[in-house]
This record gives structure tokens, C-alpha cells and sequence, in this order.
């Protein structure tokens, strides 16, 4: 194929396939649930059906969006023991206990949303259906949390002892609640939730700047915004935390993600610019003392620079590109729901202004790059280890043939699927405009102004 | 009973859990396609939906359950099998995917298409088929290893009698299984057309079950005479499995009692999977790997087995629900919620 077969290689790629691909849905499958939950919450206490309906629509597509979560959280499950089988066999011994807790978590929220779904009027109290979401919540966000240990054990490993390559005093909590879950698992918790919020303004702020002037789609907006402003000044005050994280147990990632070469002190922060093949950093932003802020929460803290590694143990550098992307976005994200907040609730202008509606739009999909940004800059920068500093990745990958083909064909599937799904989801949504559902349930067109 | 025997009895209680509900869910899908070829899908079309619906994303969980557990307890098991079963294993996932991803479309989203449907139901009898594949090389002799190199002998598996009975038996213990439980529910429904149909379709299926039981009970004695003699030392079990197998038809031919046809179509299978499960240890795979050189370390597998009862403790009150809004509940089966 492209070049020669080397499984390593292949099986990095098709896990990065994989996983890229069921991020999207993984996360907004953590995320969307919570906001299920708000909107009917909402539609409760204020006795509003057009929050109630919001909640139903939502679940809708939802659904169409956890089958494939499914489908290729499956594969990614399966694929791991396939692609990786010396890894599994060493993750089996020391975080096999997440991995098992998290199929019970998604056994969990499985259960409850098929119930969810399908009791909609069902029972005579809407309390009732709606404390069915609460599990649906819980499970999806602590099967986050229990896979983010996984994840996070392979970057902080302990709670074992090698001894000439074998495990032995394994301590199943001690791996999973390792130095870095707790950044780790707060941080893909938050931002799961912020992309959910936004990704659903965006389509709410479609409509809007459409010339829908339906409430019902203001109401949309104003409840996306006002949560997403929450969800990203969170995701701004751990991503701190994670900068502290990474300076005391992964420094030569924090050096890659910064490109910091040489120890010191007072370190700048760089934002920005390009790498030139003699290690020259060109046009980029320097913030004085930033990184060692960022690193330590003062000016005088020193950081580890690169050259302190040697060189077949550092990531490439290229990471620091995915690194400024999602603290980019991050920022983005965080303004323009601020700004939105800001504008309704304080100003007399209006929230609805073409530009603002645009910089929403633009939000939803540059979340979710944030998040692929996130994800991929995560796990580059840790390589060449699969479990930092106990296996690399090349001693975890299969020996086996036809990972090239594997792969294919697996790419194959990946864009039938996306696009079936996109198909879908349009097609449900075109058929049945918000007006026709409004009707049909007998819910009156009004358009009292928007509750501030 | 040893760490070791706990964890595969739990492992192969999943397992034989996957068994039943992914069967009724494959040969749903496979008998709504069928349906729909001969034009007779508006008599069952209703019955399989309404029970499909709320549940499919339950069954795959089953599945995701045995293996992560298996690698929980039994981490040398990634090892061997995950290098061998790269292609059959990557199979298995794509049609997976196909499946529960078109089921869902066609479901909650998009209108009426042939193709969706399809793949729907064609999937349904390939997946059991492709997922065999690891009970057939655990009977040894399809896998070699060299300088530490794992191999599956394709040669070997594709021609072996042995394996394709396998197969076949997959496929015709899916669709009886999965009749006999829609017989089940449509007569819940009190739906006649489609008690009828679905009666037709488990008597239909109930003889090349069991017949290919038999067969590849008999061709492991070429296969592997270790296990076969071991699953003739407990002959009995297998003759409960029958004697529930002849109740179940029985109750289904006379028209009564669809709800005890089925418990005996369960029993039937889950003898037959115990017996044949309890005969195989201590081996995982034949030769190379037993329970218990292949077993995790203690204290993961005390934690696994904590963690298994606490998750147990959440689960049954909740498919206990489930089942009762869904399953027992007979206005909902009627379609009147």
C-alpha cells in the first residue's frame, strides 16, 4: 500500500481511526443526555411544553446518534484486544476493573434509555419520566469516567510492581485512580457536556438565522448558551489544572505541547507560529512567564524543557499544533457564550444578531475539532509509550497480517455510516419542522417573549 | 469453587445470556426481511418492533460484557485469541456495526428502505456465524504457534466439517430460539396472524436444531476425543437439554403454554451450553491455555468479582423493570401504550 506493511504502524492508525470516529459520538453521547435532562427539567418547573418538546426532539436524534456510539464502541472494544494483544494482556492484570465497570455503567444507562424512550406518555406524571433520564445521565457520564481511568492509567501507570517484565502486586484502585484521573476524567466530563451544548445551539442558531422566528428555537439557544457558558469557564479552570498535572508527572509532553527546549525558569508560553526543521520557532506569540504560571501557578517555577528526554523517547513535536487548536477553541467557545449571556442578560441589544448567531453556528463543529484536537494531541504526546514509561507502543501491537486490509475496510464503513447518519438525522428532522410537531400535539403558537 | 471457576462461570452466564437475547434479536431481524420478501410482513411486523425496540441496545452489552470480562479475568486470553481472530474478530464487528447502526436508522429515522432492511436481516445470520468461529478454535488444532507468533490456518478452519457444522448449528439454533420466543409474544399480544406464523416458523426450525446438536456433538469426536469424552462422562446434562427440547416442541405443536415452550427452549440451551462449557475446562484454548495459567492476579480478580456483585445488584432490579414495562406488561405487547 502506501508504504511497507508494518502492523505497528497500521494498527496506530486504525486505532486512531477508530477512535476519532467514535469520539464524535461518544461524546456527544455523554454530553446530550444531560441536556435531555435540563430541557425536561425545565419544561417541568415552568410549565413550559415547548421545553418538554425540546427534550423529546433532542431525544430523537439522540438516538440515531447512540446507535452508532454503540456500534463503534464495540468495535473499538473488540479491536483493542485484536490490534493490541500484549497490551490488553498487561491492562488485563492492572485496569481490568474499570474496563469491566464500564460496560455495567453502559449496561446501565442501555436499560434506562430504551425505557426512557419509549414511556414518554406512558405514565401520568412527568416526574416520573423524568427521574428515567437521571440514570441515563449517570451511566453515560460514569462510563466516561471509568474509560478515562483506563486512559488515564496509561499515562500515570501505577499500582504494580514490574519485576523482569512481570506484573505482580497489582492494586486494582490504586490503577485506576492514578495522579492523572483526576484532571483526566473532570476534563473529558466537562468538555462532553460543552460540546453538547453547543453542538445544539448550533442548530438551534441555524434556525434562528434561517428567519424561523419561532420561540421555541430562542428558547433552544438561550438554554444552550447559558449552560455552555458554565461548561466552558469549568473546562478553562481544569484545563489549568491538567497544565499543573502534566508539569509534575508527564513534563516532556507539556515540553512538546509548548516546544519549551530548555529548562528554566520563567518560561513563556507559546502561542501559535510554526517549527522549522533546524528547531527554529517562527512567528509565533510568546507570553512571558505564561508556561511557568501555567505549570506551577508562579513565575518562578522551572520547567523541564525537551532536551532533558532522550530523543527516541519524545513525542513528535507537531503535537504542539493540535495543543494550541483545542486551548484555542476553548477560548472561542468560552467568549461567545459569555458574550451571549452577557448581551441578553444585561444589555438591551439584541441576542439574536446575525454575527452572534454565526459565531454559534461556527461553534458546534469547531467543539467537536476541539475535541479531536484534545484527544489526538493526548495520545501523540505520549507516545513512543502506550503505557508511559512500561511498554511501548511497538512491543503492544499484534504480529498479525492484514491490518492493512483491516483497515480499509474499516474506513469504508466509517464513511457509509457518517454519512447515513447525517442523511438521517436531516431527514428526521426536515420531515417533522418544530411548527407541524407543535400542532400535532395541540401546543399553541405563542410567542410571549423570551424568560430572561 | 476457586477465583479461576468463579470468573468463567460468570463469563459464560453472560455468554449463554448473549446466547438467548441476541438469538430472538438476530432471527427477528432475519424473519422481518424473510417477511417482507414473501409479502407477509404486515402480520408480524408489528410484534417484532414493538419488542426489538426498547431492547437492542441491551443485547449488544451482553456481548461487550463477555469481552471485557474475559480479558478482566483471563488477560493471556487477549493475547492468543485477539492475534489469531484478527480477521473473523474484525468481521464480526463490521456486520455488528452494519446491524445495530441500520436498525436504528430505519427504526427512529429514515422511511421504509430495502436496503436497510437487507442488511438488517442478513446480517442477523452472519454475525452467530462469524462469531462461532471462537468456539470452533478453542477446540485446538486451528491455531499454531511459532517463535511466539500466533496463526490462525485458515486452510484448516474453512475446510473442517467440524466448523461449518458449528456454523449451521448457529444459524438454525438462532432462528428456533428466536421463533419460539416471538410465538411467545405475539401470543401475549393475542395476535393470532402472527402466532400462527411464528408458530410455523419454530416447529419449522425445532428439528434441524436439535438434529445438528447431535451432529456436532459427534464430529467433536474426531475434533478434540479429550472433550468429547468428557461431555460423554456427563451424558445426563445433555439428556435434560433434550427432554426440554422435547417439551418445548410439544407445548408449540399442541398450541398451549407458549411461555413454559419457551423456558424449555432456554433450558434446553442452557444445559446443552453448560454441559458443553464444564466439559471443555480447564481449557480456554486447546492446548495452549487453561483457567488457571492463563488467570489474572488476585487481588483483580477479588475486585472483578466485588464489582460483578455490586453491578449485578443495579442490573437485575433495573432489567427486572425493563422486562415489566416491556415484556410482561400486556397493553403495552397489545400496542395500546
Amino acid at each position: 500500500m502506501f508504504f511497507e506493511y508494518d502492523p505497528v504502524i497500521y494498527s496506530r492508525i486504525l486505532t486512531a481511526l477508530t477512535l476519532g470516529f467514535h469520539v464524535i459520538f461518544a461524546t456527544l453521547g455523554v454530553g446530550i443526555p444531560l441536556m435531555i435532562a435540563i430541557a425536561e427539567w425545565m419544561g417541568i418547573k415552568r410549565n413550559d411544553p415547548h421545553y418538554t418538546l425540546m427534550a423529546r426532539r433532542w431525544a430523537r436524534g439522540f438516538v440515531v446518534l447512540v446507535a452508532i456510539g454503540v456500534v463503534t464502541g464495540t468495535a473499538i472494544g473488540l479491536q483493542l484486544s485484536l490490534l493490541w494483544p500484549n497490551f490488553m494482556q498487561a491492562a488485563g492484570h492492572t485496569i481490568g476493573l474499570p474496563m469491566f465497570m464500564e460496560v455495567f455503567a453502559f449496561f446501565f444507562e442501555a436499560i434506562f434509555l430504551g425505557i426512557y424512550l419509549y414511556t414518554w406518555d406512558r405514565f401520568k406524571s412527568k416526574m416520573k419520566h423524568f427521574l428515567l433520564i437521571i440514570p441515563v445521565v449517570i451511566g453515560a457520564t460514569s462510563s466516561a469516567f471509568f474509560i478515562t481511568t483506563v486512559n488515564s492509567f496509561m499515562n500515570a501507570p501505577q499500582g504494580f510492581n514490574l519485576v523482569d517484565g512481570v506484573l505482580t502486586d497489582v492494586s486494582p484502585l490504586a490503577a485506576m485512580f492514578n495522579p492523572a484521573t483526576p484532571t483526566k476524567m473532570s476534563h473529558v466530563i466537562i468538555t462532553c457536556y460543552l460540546t453538547a451544548a453547543f453542538v445544539l445551539g448550533a442548530i438551534a442558531a441555524f434556525h434562528i438565522l434561517k428567519g424561523n422566528k419561532h420561540v421555541y428555537h430562542k428558547k433552544a439557544l438561550h438554554l444552550t448558551m447559558v449552560t455552555g457558558a458554565i461548561f466552558a469557564i469549568a473546562t478553562a479552570v481544569i484545563g489549568d489544572f491538567s497544565g499543573k498535572y502534566l508539569h509534575e508527572y508527564q513534563p516532556e509532553k507539556l515540553a512538546a505541547a509548548e516546544w519549551h527546549f530548555e529548562t528554566e525558569t520563567e518560561a513563556p508560553l507559546i502561542l501559535g507560529g510554526f517549527l522549522t526543521d533546524d528547531g527554529e520557532i517562527k512567528y509565533a506569540l510568546k507570553i512571558p512567564y505564561a508556561l511557568s504560571i501555567l505549570a506551577g501557578g508562579s513565575a518562578d517555577t522551572e520547567v523541564i524543557g525537551l532536551n532533558e528526554f532522550p530523543e527516541e523517547e519524545l513525542p513528535p513535536l507537531f503535537v504542539h499544533y493540535l495543543f494550541d487548536l483545542m486551548v484555542f477553541i476553548g477560548m472561542y467557545l468560552a467568549a461567545v457564550s459569555m458574550l451571549y449571556v452577557f448581551i441578553n442578560r444585561f444589555t438591551k441589544w439584541n441576542a439574536f444578531s446575525r454575527p452572534l448567531l454565526w459565531s454559534v453556528i461556527a461553534g458546534g463543529p469547531l467543539a467537536m475539532l476541539a475535541i479531536q484536537s484534545g484527544w489526538f494531541f493526548a495520545e501523540i504526546g505520549r507516545q513512543p509509550w502506550i503505557i508511559n514509561q512500561v511498554m511501548t507502543t511497538a512491543e503492544a501491537a499484534t504480529t498479525s497480517q492484514h491490518v492493512d486490509v483491516m483497515l480499509v475496510i474499516f474506513a469504508i464503513l466509517y464513511i457509509i455510516l457518517g454519512a447515513t447518519c447525517i442523511t438521517v438525522l436531516r431527514r428526521m428532522f426536515n420531515k417533522k419542522p418544530i411548527e407541524h410537531e407543535l400542532e400535532e400535539r395541540g401546543i399553541s403558537h405563542t410567542t410571549e417573549p423570551i424568560a430572561k | 469453587m476457586s477465583y479461576e471457576v468463579v470468573g468463567i462461570t460468570v463469563l459464560w452466564l453472560f455468554l449463554y445470556g448473549y446466547l438467548i437475547v441476541a438469538s430472538v434479536d438476530f432471527g427477528a431481524g432475519f424473519f422481518s426481511y424473510y417477511t417482507k420478501r414473501t409479502n407477509k410482513n404486515h402480520i408480524i411486523h408489528n410484534i417484532i418492533q414493538r419488542y426489538l425496540s426498547p431492547v437492542w441496545e441491551v443485547t449488544n452489552v451482553f456481548l461487550v460484557f463477555f469481552f471485557i470480562g474475559i480479558v478482566g479475568f483471563f488477560p493471556s486470553t487477549a493475547y492468543y485469541y485477539g492475534t489469531a481472530l484478527l480477521i473473523p474478530g474484525s468481521i464480526a464487528i463490521i456486520l455488528l456495526a452494519v446491524r445495530g447502526s441500520y436498525y436504528a436508522f430505519a427504526t427512529y429515522g429514515a422511511k421504509e428502505s430495502k436496503l436497510y432492511n437487507f442488511l438488517y436481516g442478513a446480517t442477523g445470520l452472519l454475525i452467530p456465524a462469524s462469531l462461532t468461529t471462537v468456539l470452533t478454535i478453542s477446540e485446538g488444532g486451528y491455531i499454531t504457534q511459532e517463535n511466539g507468533n500466533v496463526q490462525l490456518l485458515y486452510g484448516e478452519l474453512f475446510g473442517s466439517l467440524y466448523s461449518w457444522g458449528v456454523v449451521v448449528l448457529a444459524v438454525v439454533s438462532v432462528l428456533f430460539i428466536s421463533a419460539s420466543f416471538l410465538t411467545y409474544y405475539a401470543s401475549r399480544a393475542n395476535d393470532e396472524g402472527a402466532l400462527n406464523l411464528l408458530r410455523k416458523y419454530a416447529l419449522t426450525w425445532s428439528f434441524p436444531s436439535i438434529a445438528m446438536g447431535i451432529i456436532v456433538f459427534s464430529l467433536l469426536n474426531k475434533r478434540n476425543p479429550e472433550h468429547y469424552q468428557n461431555m460423554i462422562d456427563i451424558w445426563w446434562v445433555f439428556g435434560l437439554s433434550f427432554i426440554a427440547f422435547a417439551i418445548a416442541t410439544y407445548l408449540i405443536y399442541k398450541r398451549r403454554n407458549y411461555g413454559t415452550a419457551f423456558i424449555m427452549v432456554m433450558i434446553q440451551y442452557f444445559t446443552a451450553f453448560f454441559g458443553y462449557g464444564a466439559a471443555h475446562l480447564p481449557y480456554l484454548l486447546y492446548p495452549y491455555l487453561t483457567i488457571y495459567d492463563g488467570f489474572t492476579n488476585e487481588s483483580m480478580a477479588l475486585a472483578l468479582i466485588i464489582a460483578f456483585i455490586a453491578g449485578l445488584l443495579l442490573l437485575v432490579p433495573s432489567l427486572f423493570l425493563l422486562m415489566k414495562l416491556f415484556l410482561f406488561d400486556a397493553d403495552y405487547v397489545k400496542g395500546k401504550k
